[in-house]
């Protein structure tokens, strides 16, 4: 278990107070201006040393990311834009950075903004998220009245204004591109990339994207420094993360652990264990409901991180395990978890729009046991179309799932739906004009 | 992308309050000169507290006069957005979360509360027209399942009496205290914290 003084997020369960004071005396806000007086290259090779990935759910390398930023503003400013749009079922860790630790995330945003040359700054938080936009509202109110931010923040004369922006209930406002055309005012549907938004972004400003958690445990790994973060969790995936233990488990919770921490230790010591025991355990989402479950046999020994997840054919995305036990029927949570994709789907690209519908229905006749035999093979089929052939990733996100439950319980669905296709019964299908084509 | 019904009984004018006006002017300061277009989910906001928590399509007109914007991109952006809501919903609006970590923890109890008492069908005001009720796709609470949102705040770790509990109160008009329904403390693990223990007996 990691030790409690490597625990970046001390005020996780709010014991301590989000205030300023209480937050200082936890070492925010303690000589930002000596951390940025080091410089913008050093910043970024800190951040590049400490091997951070981002922490919304592709991974990409933090440090990387912010020297795609131009090295000099010409004509168009610069913007950083701060993702707190989280939706992904299973995920509710930035709901209590926004709440309990805003001035790790507004600091964050300080050195951030130097790092990358942006004079204003733009976090995105999801609407239903009110209340805590408002604690973080207050939290900004205060370090503008300290001058931790504003003109000249914290004396490195570096001007920077913070403000909020929230949404209202679209889950694909969470990708990058549908975020900045959310900003700007427009229906939240993704742009095409190239140009990526370190070029062309908000406005069409060189703009820098980063998810709350990683824009808040930027200050504490400056401080303490690239090589200690780097020290947890293993090689390519390292540091500290905070995962939401949450469906059918004793005390489901967040906690903020090493990276790379078994699975088993996760649900057994921090979350109180299976309902029903180990044994009664079913099946895992690691990552938030757009990445592939994990059956039994194999959470024994998985750990969590990026790249063994991956290996199993699934991923960390954002770190929300989401346990289902026995007692659950699988095909009907997944049947859910397809009707929330349709849900969401910004009906921009047409595989999407109209596969993720498709997807929900067949897997709703499933749950009911009102599906042939070969309709097993054609959802793979229509979750292979629709893969890849999206603008934005919401694609995958829709269609892995529903992967992950043929590729682990295709047995499971098959017992269930036993019906023989129509055509073999009677090949004398009056409407079927074209029969000879089922000829071998 | 949901489907969205506007409501047939429509006020002819609409016109931002003095307070509302305060609001919407601070808020077009946040962004670039003539970028105000930014401002628009914040000012349909705006309309839709002042306007009893919806929008009628002459707000819409007036915030598009108020940006300068074409009519149509605000229409667009009120219909691609599910919180703003297109016809009245009571003075408390109940959203229930019915996905997938919410509902194997029993979201559909909730659910059945909401249909006891406030009525039996979806976005349908409640008899004394105060009330309605909604499913919902994921709140972002799932460590805290079930858990339902009324107007702005989370009521969390619920069961179904207690559900019916709270429904009580809000149509006798009384607001709640929102939160954890277990007695636990935010989200750590209740009963079996094992990690920061030095602050929390502190």
């Amino acid at each position: 278990m990691l030790k409690d003084k490597d625990r970046i997020f001390q005020n996780l369960y709010n014991d301590l107070g989000y205030d300023l004071n209480s937050s200082k005396k936890r070492g925010d806000w303690v000589n930002t201006k000596g951390l940025i007086e080091k410089g913008r290259e050093w910043i970024i090779n800190e951040i590049k040393s400490s091997e951070l990935r981002g922490r919304g759910g592709a991974g990409f390398p933090t440090g990387l990311k912010w020297s795609f930023a131009p090295k000099e503003v010409g004509s168009r400013p610069h913007y950083l834009v701060i993702n707190g749009d989280e939706s992904e079922p299973g995920t509710c860790k930035d709901r209590d950075i926004l709440r309990f630790e805003p001035h790790k995330l507004i600091e964050g945003c300080l050195i951030a903004s130097f790092a990358v040359q942006a004079h204003v700054c733009y976090i995105y938080i999801r609407g239903e998220y009110f209340i805590e936009g408002q604690k973080l509202q207050l939290a900004i109110n205060e370090a503008y009245e300290k001058n931790l931010i504003g003109k000249n923040a914290s004396g490195t004369g570096w001007d920077l204004d913070v403000y909020i922006h929230y949404g209202a209930g679209a889950y694909i406002c969470g990708e990058e591109t549908a975020l900045l055309e959310s900003i700007e005012g427009k229906k939240g549907q993704p742009r095409l990339k190239p140009p990526f938004p370190a070029l062309v972004g908000l406005y069409g400003c060189p703009t820098i994207i980063n998810n709350v958690e990683t824009i808040a445990v930027v200050p504490t790994i400056l401080r303490k420094g690239g090589k200690w973060f780097s020290s947890l969790g293993k090689e390519k995936n390292t540091g500290t993360k905070i995962f939401c233990i949450s469906g059918n488990v004793n005390n489901p919770c967040n906690v903020e652990e090493e990276m790379s921490i078994p699975l088993k230790e996760l649900i057994e010591v921090h979350a109180g264990g299976v309902v029903g025991g180990w044994e009664n355990l079913q099946a895992v989402i690691p990552g938030g409901s757009s990445m592939p479950l994990i059956p039994k046999e194999k959470c024994e020994t998985l750990t969590m991180d990026f790249d063994s997840l991956v290996k199993e054919k699934s991923g960390l995305g954002t770190a929300g395990v989401v346990v289902i036990n026995k007692d659950q029927d699988i095909i009907k949570c997944m049947a859910r978890i397809a009707r929330f994709y349709k849900h969401e789907s910004c009906g921009q690209c047409t595989p999407c729009r109209e596969g993720s519908g498709w997807m929900w229905r067949m897997l709703e006749r499933m749950a009911k046991g009102e599906a042939s035999k070969n309709e097993v093979d054609m959802l793979m089929d229509v979750t292979k179309q629709i893969e890849g052939h999206t603008i934005c990733a919401f694609g995958e996100g829709s269609s892995w799932p529903v992967q992950g439950l043929i590729r682990h319980f295709k047995k499971e669905i098959e017992k269930r739906n036993n019906f023989d296709p129509l055509i073999n019964k009677d090949r004398n299908v009056p409407y079927l004009v074209d029969q000879h084509l089922l000829d071998k | 992308m949901s489907l969205k019904k506007i409501s047939k009984d429509q006020p002819k004018n609409f016109q931002f309050s003095e307070n509302s006006l305060k609001a919407a002017n601070n808020i077009v300061k946040n962004y670039p000169k003539g970028k105000q277009q930014s401002a628009v989910m914040a000012l349909l906001y705006i309309a839709q507290k002042q306007n009893n928590n919806w929008i009628p399509l002459s707000a819409m007109k007036y915030v598009a006069k108020f940006l300068n914007m074409p009519y149509i991109k605000v229409y667009e952006v009120a219909t691609f957005y599910s919180m703003y809501n297109l016809s009245p919903v009571g003075e408390y609006f109940v959203q229930v979360c019915t996905t997938t970590p919410c509902m194997i923890r029993g979201a559909y109890k909730l659910v059945e509360a909401c249909k006891e008492k406030i009525s039996e069908s979806e976005n349908t005001l409640s008899q004394s027209g105060k009330c309605s009720w909604m499913e919902v796709e994921c709140l972002g609470a799932c460590v805290n399942a079930p858990m339902m949102q009324i107007n702005d705040d989370y009521y969390e770790d619920l069961d179904k009496e207690k559900t019916l509990k709270i429904l009580d109160k809000i149509l006798k008009g009384d607001k709640p205290k929102p939160g954890s329904y277990r007695g636990r403390i935010n989200n750590e693990p209740e009963n079996n914290r094992k990690t920061l223990l030095e602050y929390k007996n502190a």
